[in-house]
């Protein structure tokens, strides 16, 4: 029931995502361990002789469980930066809501040290 | 009248644990000196402090390097884990970090931790009765043994599938076992768990499966951005990051070079 499609398409969106995981950084993601270690077990792995190797489809498996694993952080990071990353507003901006404007205190108010 | 002002003052210190002497106490290195901040106060916000993430290979392990100082888990403990993926992994998650760590988004480095310092002392059998607990209110419905109900306090499990299903999760190493636990809590189903830890399942399919019924009302009333797809994306995080924990400390890897032969 596993609908995992081609490895070689599980391949290029984890490499997609490695990209954009080190798109900040200043350095390329072919020198990252993950990249070399992908490619290396995407390249061991693609031969067998066996028709129906339950292994390699394990493999496959956790290829496509860590695609959607980096794939969902990269989107829930996204997501809470839009939606909830703002932080409470403050007190001039909230102020300025409701039409009103905090009055300007050069000598600051009379209690504070 | 200051010599019961003395006597109280040296019974204080000793409570506060505090070396009796003026300004001159000497400073314990390493101590764990409580700080004043509120108890309800987030830990505040760590900077990245490291260039660069690499593994080592040490005695009991695979170790990450960050610069030149070995990770540790929170009880101090060293960081250490059995597979080279697993170790290639978390090293991933530390290397995306920017500016500030998140660490609410480091799945994988979160369930190492709890296996290496296991905070609440669980063992193996307590970590499986945590498990099969959620067999009895599972709302899909596999069709081996466990029957469907359509009142509200769910199937009469019987006995000897539960035995079964002891048994079956008695025979992962304890490392698996927190994976496991960690994915049955996260989509509040054993037979889902199961299907994805038996590969029939994909980490996409199981979490929509868990969430049929808002899947339902969502065709049916619209989406809300901020909260359906918000929590769909940590979901598919958690669990993908506990499915892949639980595979990935519980295989072994072999390669049998075959030469062609004509």
């Amino acid at each position: 029931m596993a609908a995992l499609g081609s490895p070689a398409r599980t391949l290029r969106g984890l490499l997609r995502e490695l990209r954009y995981m080190n798109a900040a950084t200043g350095r390329s993601y072919r020198d990252t361990a993950a990249y070399r270690y992908l490619v290396k077990a995407f390249r061991a792995h693609r031969v067998t002789s066996e028709k129906l190797c339950r292994a390699q489809h394990e493999l496959h498996f956790q290829a496509a469980t860590y695609l959607c694993l980096l794939r969902s952080v990269r989107k829930h990071v996204a997501l809470h930066q839009e939606f909830h990353g703002k932080g409470e507003r403050s007190v001039e901006e909230s102020a300025g809501l409701v039409g009103l404007k905090l009055p300007q205190q050069p000598g600051g108010k009379g209690w504070e040290p | 009248m200051w010599r019961r002002c003395l006597c109280l003052r040296d019974r204080w210190r000793r409570l506060l644990n505090q070396p009796s002497g003026g300004p001159t106490a000497i400073v314990r290195t390493g101590a764990n000196i409580p700080s004043l901040s509120r108890a309800y106060a987030p830990p505040a916000e760590r900077k990245r402090f490291y260039q660069n993430v690499s593994i080592t290979q040490g005695e009991g392990g695979f170790e990450i390097n960050l610069d030149h100082r070995k990770l540790k888990t929170p009880q101090a403990k060293l960081f250490t884990v059995p597979s080279e993926a697993l170790a290639i992994a978390v090293a991933t998650e530390w290397d995306c970090q920017q500016d500030t760590i998140k660490f609410y988004t480091m799945h994988l480095t979160t369930l190492c931790n709890t296996s290496l310092d296991n905070p609440t002392q669980r063992n193996k059998d307590q970590l499986i009765r945590a498990a099969v607990k959620f067999l009895d209110t599972d709302t899909i419905w596999y069709g081996v043994e466990i029957g469907s109900s359509t009142s509200i306090m769910g199937p009469n499990i019987p006995d000897r599938t539960r035995e079964v299903l002891v048994s079956h999760l008695a025979s992962y190493s304890m490392w698996a076992l927190q994976g496991i636990e960690f994915v049955v809590s996260q989509l509040k189903s054993m037979v889902l768990t199961l299907g994805l830890i038996d590969l029939r399942l994909t980490v996409e399919q199981a979490v929509l499966l868990s969430r049929l019924e808002e899947e339902y009302q969502i065709q049916k009333w619209g989406n809300v951005e901020w909260a359906h797809d918000y929590e769909l994306q940590e979901l598919r995080a958690r669990t993908a990051a506990g499915a892949l924990f639980v595979h990935l400390c519980s295989e072994s890897t072999t390669i049998r070079h075959k030469l062609l032969q004509d």
